[in-house]
């Protein structure tokens, strides 16, 4: 088990790596610069003006170079300066990570709460009005885009109640706090929960029609012991597989959602940084984000083995 | 025509309306004015700003040497305010501008300001000093400025190489600040010290900007709000919907587009809403220096079959103008009268007759109906630019033109245009101040930086230092008529129409005036105040 462990580290180690040669050239080949955008904004276009802009910034040494002076900061904790705010990026990138942690968070949860449950009892259910219902709802979550489903909320917010559930740093009541991180993990998370949901259905169908369910209820097993000790626990490693790698998608459904609720995390923040071609902002986020994104296929890995006693990691 | 009076006339209304609004009641101290911004501005310098998304949140942290009259929105000449400055003079030869010096007036750090911090920000300007700022888009404005001489403490003169009257309404727009001399340009950028009636407490990118009252401000009394906080929204439906539920007391200024403005209007009934020109013309840049629009006759066949009025109407339900450079009257000050206007080919009222002429046009370039000119035409890949640029295609299949919509991502529009890599674009061009010299001279003068289509007319230039050196107002605006006039005729830069938009505040904000002539030079905002 410990080799094995060592040896997805390293694998880990290494795929950073790749990515992080990826992020970087792909940043580039993106035509424009922030020089171009900065001197596009005011329609100038002195070319002496542009050329100090860009020896200022170091933009325009090679590539390699540029490349490697990144890495090299990021071995040592510096991650340079954001070309737009001048200030650290970490100080720029720090604040906002745990913003976004609780409402992706909070979304997986909300995911994982709903879908699971309502899969099981879809699947129990299964050809009752119930379950036709409930496969209409994880339809719909799954074609609704979230900022319209977002907006709607926000529209519907002010039309009934004459509020809106946009993001307060500083909330003072229960309400707003929860208007501030629930509402939007539930828009967030109304689309992952409808896979979540249909995955455990089918896998929990596959499962109850397996011999040792049929002999589980022949021992008078209670319903809810074969749902859900039984059946569901064999039913989940899909379903875990299909939520670590919703949360890896989950930064694009809050990439909209942040905008949308104005919640002033990373991935809005990221998509103001490629408008700005903020390299240092954007290479360090990308990168944070594959790292988190490793890290969670290593942790679904992790859990198959918990889920499942069949599956052991040897050396 | 007579929309435009309609409107005219509406405008005037509103405005008297909005005025005694405004005005009613006694001022009273206190609040935090809450404004939601359109984006998240690159920095905290407005000398090294090309938007009013920087002149909006910081002009009220600084003060100019001049002003216009931020109760009067119709900024000219006669609405020119000292400011820093107590007094001005000019010289009898008129190439020398002195200013008298406010005294005991400090800055935010509680440094005293001086005539040494004026000339520090005009050699800034100007490229003179050692420290540079990163962006300096104005240095063309103070081409005609020898030098800026301090006379003591408290007295500044500008040298200047010929008269320039316009020299004092540059001076006056939010765009020129005076910067203090002991904090650096890249301090300015993140925490800019001004002597204006709010200091800066923070900038947050993306999420906010937070001014407080100066307590010290040399206006004894102002400003009233004990602060301004802007929450930056880039989504637009979601800013709006927050003004709605009343999370803010005024909408990010000129924001709302005419369509909009009705949702607000329906759904926030008691909201104060005005509507101006942004001067802000919306223009066809042509690529003249290759084929087929080396050809005069195709550029002005082309200008021939524009239908301004159907641009006005699909875009902006009537409620914009149409006019040559200068922003048209009657809120412009420099623009041509009516007939004037409609002599210029392709501005007649008989837009078929216009298309017929221009059919001839082509026609004679070797182009009909069996053989089709094929063209891109360029734009901005932002609604402002895209949606025009659709109409113009639809009209110039009128004269056997098939357009094409080739839409350019913001980072590579000017480094596009500057390369001259394309045939014919669509372009906003916004104007900081109702101004000929700034018009002319910054997009239409041979060889400048924003002169993007490199027209080139040596006569029309000595024009524009004729016009640019004339102090009597009356006698220098047939001057400007007919070099806007002519500009139209050369097919220069063919303007389509001047914008207008709105902007909206809770029916307790007070003393707010949206300028109608220029979206930049308004926003001092010390005596504006909550009656709630």
């Amino acid at each position: 088990m410990f080799a094995y462990l060592v040896r997805r580290l390293f694998l880990m180690l290494v795929t950073l790596f790749g990515i992080s040669i990826v992020i970087f050239f792909l940043l580039r080949i993106v035509p424009g610069n922030i020089v171009d955008i900065l001197f596009a904004a005011a329609g100038y276009v002195d070319p002496a003006d542009k050329v100090d802009l860009e020896k200022q910034l170091g933009i325009d040494q090679p590539l390699v170079v540029q490349y490697l002076h990144w890495i090299g900061g990021l071995l040592h904790g510096d991650l340079g300066y954001s070309y737009v705010s001048e200030k650290p990026a970490l100080q720029e990138i720090l604040p906002r990570i745990p913003i976004t942690a609780r409402l992706a968070g909070l979304a997986l949860l909300f995911s994982a709460s709903i879908g699971i449950p309502l899969g099981v009892i879809s699947a129990v259910k299964q050809g009752t009005r119930l379950d036709y219902a409930l496969r209409v709802v994880s339809l719909s979550g799954l074609s609704l885009p979230s900022f319209w489903l977002g907006l709607l909320v926000l529209t519907a917010s002010v039309a009934m109640f004459g509020q809106m559930p946009i993001f307060n740093p500083n909330p003072q009541t229960l309400g707003e706090a929860l208007a501030t991180y629930c509402i939007p993990a539930m828009v967030v998370g109304f689309r992952s929960s409808a896979l979540t949901m249909r995955i455990t259905r089918s896998s929990m169908l596959e499962v109850l029609r397996q011999d040792y369910i049929r002999t589980a209820r022949a021992k008078g097993a209670s319903d809810a012991a074969v749902n859900y000790h039984h059946a569901l626990k064999n039913a989940i490693l899909p379903v875990i597989t299909v939520i670590g790698i919703e949360a890896a998608f989950l930064i694009g459904g809050l990439i909209v959602t942040e905008t949308v609720f104005n919640i002033p995390g990373v991935a809005r923040f990221l998509v103001e940084a490629i408008r700005w071609r903020d390299y240092p902002i954007v290479q360090n986020l990308v990168m944070f984000i594959a790292v988190v994104v490793v890290f969670a296929n290593f942790t679904v890995d992790m859990l198959y083995a918990v889920f499942d006693p069949r599956i052991r990691y040897t050396d | 025509m007579r929309s435009v009076r309609a409107l005219a006339a509406t405008a005037a209304l509103s405005l008297l309306a909005f005025s005694t609004i405004a005005t009613a009641g006694e001022p009273k101290q206190g609040g935090i004015l809450r404004m939601y911004h359109r984006d998240s501005p690159a920095n905290a310098s407005i000398l090294e700003g090309a938007t009013y998304s920087v002149n909006v949140p910081f002009m009220g942290v600084f003060n100019n040497l001049v002003i216009y009259d931020q109760h009067i929105a119709q900024n000219s000449p006669d609405t020119l305010r000292p400011e820093l400055a107590e007094s001005w003079s000019w010289s009898s030869d008129n190439k020398k501008l002195t200013f008298k010096l406010r005294q005991g007036v400090k800055w935010h750090d509680g440094k005293p300001f001086t005539s040494a911090d004026v000339k520090c920000t005009f050699d800034l300007l100007m490229g003179k000093s050692q420290q540079k700022l990163r962006q300096n888009p104005r240095k063309a404005w103070y081409s005609e400025v020898n030098d800026v001489t301090p006379n003591g403490d408290f007295e500044v003169s500008f040298d200047l190489k010929r008269p320039q009257p316009s020299l004092l309404a540059m001076l006056a727009s939010g765009y020129t600040p005076i910067y203090p001399c002991h904090v650096s340009p890249a301090d300015m950028r993140t925490h800019p010290i001004g002597t204006g009636p709010y200091k800066f407490v923070e900038f947050k990118a993306n999420e906010s900007i937070k001014l407080t009252r100066n307590p010290d401000y040399w206006k004894k009394g102002l400003p009233y709000l004990d602060g301004i906080e802007y929450t930056i929204i880039p989504n637009r439906s979601t800013a709006i919907l927050a003004f709605v539920a009343g999370k803010f007391d005024m909408t990010f200024p000129t924001h709302i587009t005419i369509p909009l403005l009705k949702d607000i209007k329906s759904q926030a009934p008691k909201a104060v809403c005005v509507v101006e020109p942004t001067n802000v013309s919306t223009n066809i840049i042509v690529n003249s220096t290759s084929p087929p629009f080396d050809n005069i006759d195709i550029r002005r066949a082309m200008a021939m079959a524009l239908d301004r009025k159907a641009f006005v109407d699909i875009l902006f339900e009537g409620q914009a103008d149409i006019g040559g450079t200068m922003l048209p009257p009657p809120q412009g000050i420099w623009g041509m009268p009516k007939d004037k206007l409609q002599s210029i080919p392709g501005y007649g009222p008989d837009v078929n007759a216009n298309r017929e002429e221009a059919k001839k046009l082509m026609q004679k370039a070797g182009y009909g109906p069996d053989k089709h000119l094929a063209v891109k035409v360029s734009t901005r890949n932002l609604a402002e630019y895209r949606d025009p640029a659709v109409i113009l295609i639809d009209q110039l299949k009128s004269i056997y033109i098939d357009g094409e919509l080739d839409v350019v991502e913001t980072a590579n529009w000017f480094p596009k245009v500057a390369r001259k890599d394309y045939m014919l674009g669509l372009n906003l061009t916004g104007n900081s101040v109702d101004d000929p010299d700034q018009s002319f001279y910054e997009n239409y003068s041979c060889g400048s930086e924003r002169n993007y289509t490199n027209y080139c007319n040596k006569e029309i230039e000595k024009l524009f230092d004729v016009q640019s050196q004339e102090i009597d107002i009356a006698k220098r605006k047939p001057l400007v008529w007919d070099i806007d006039k002519k500009l139209q005729e050369d097919v220069a830069r063919p303007i389509i129409f001047h914008a207008r938009a709105g902007t909206c505040w809770q029916p307790y904000v007070k003393g707010i005036t949206i300028m109608s002539n220029s979206s930049y030079n308004g926003f001092r905002f010390e005596d504006v105040w909550l009656d709630k």
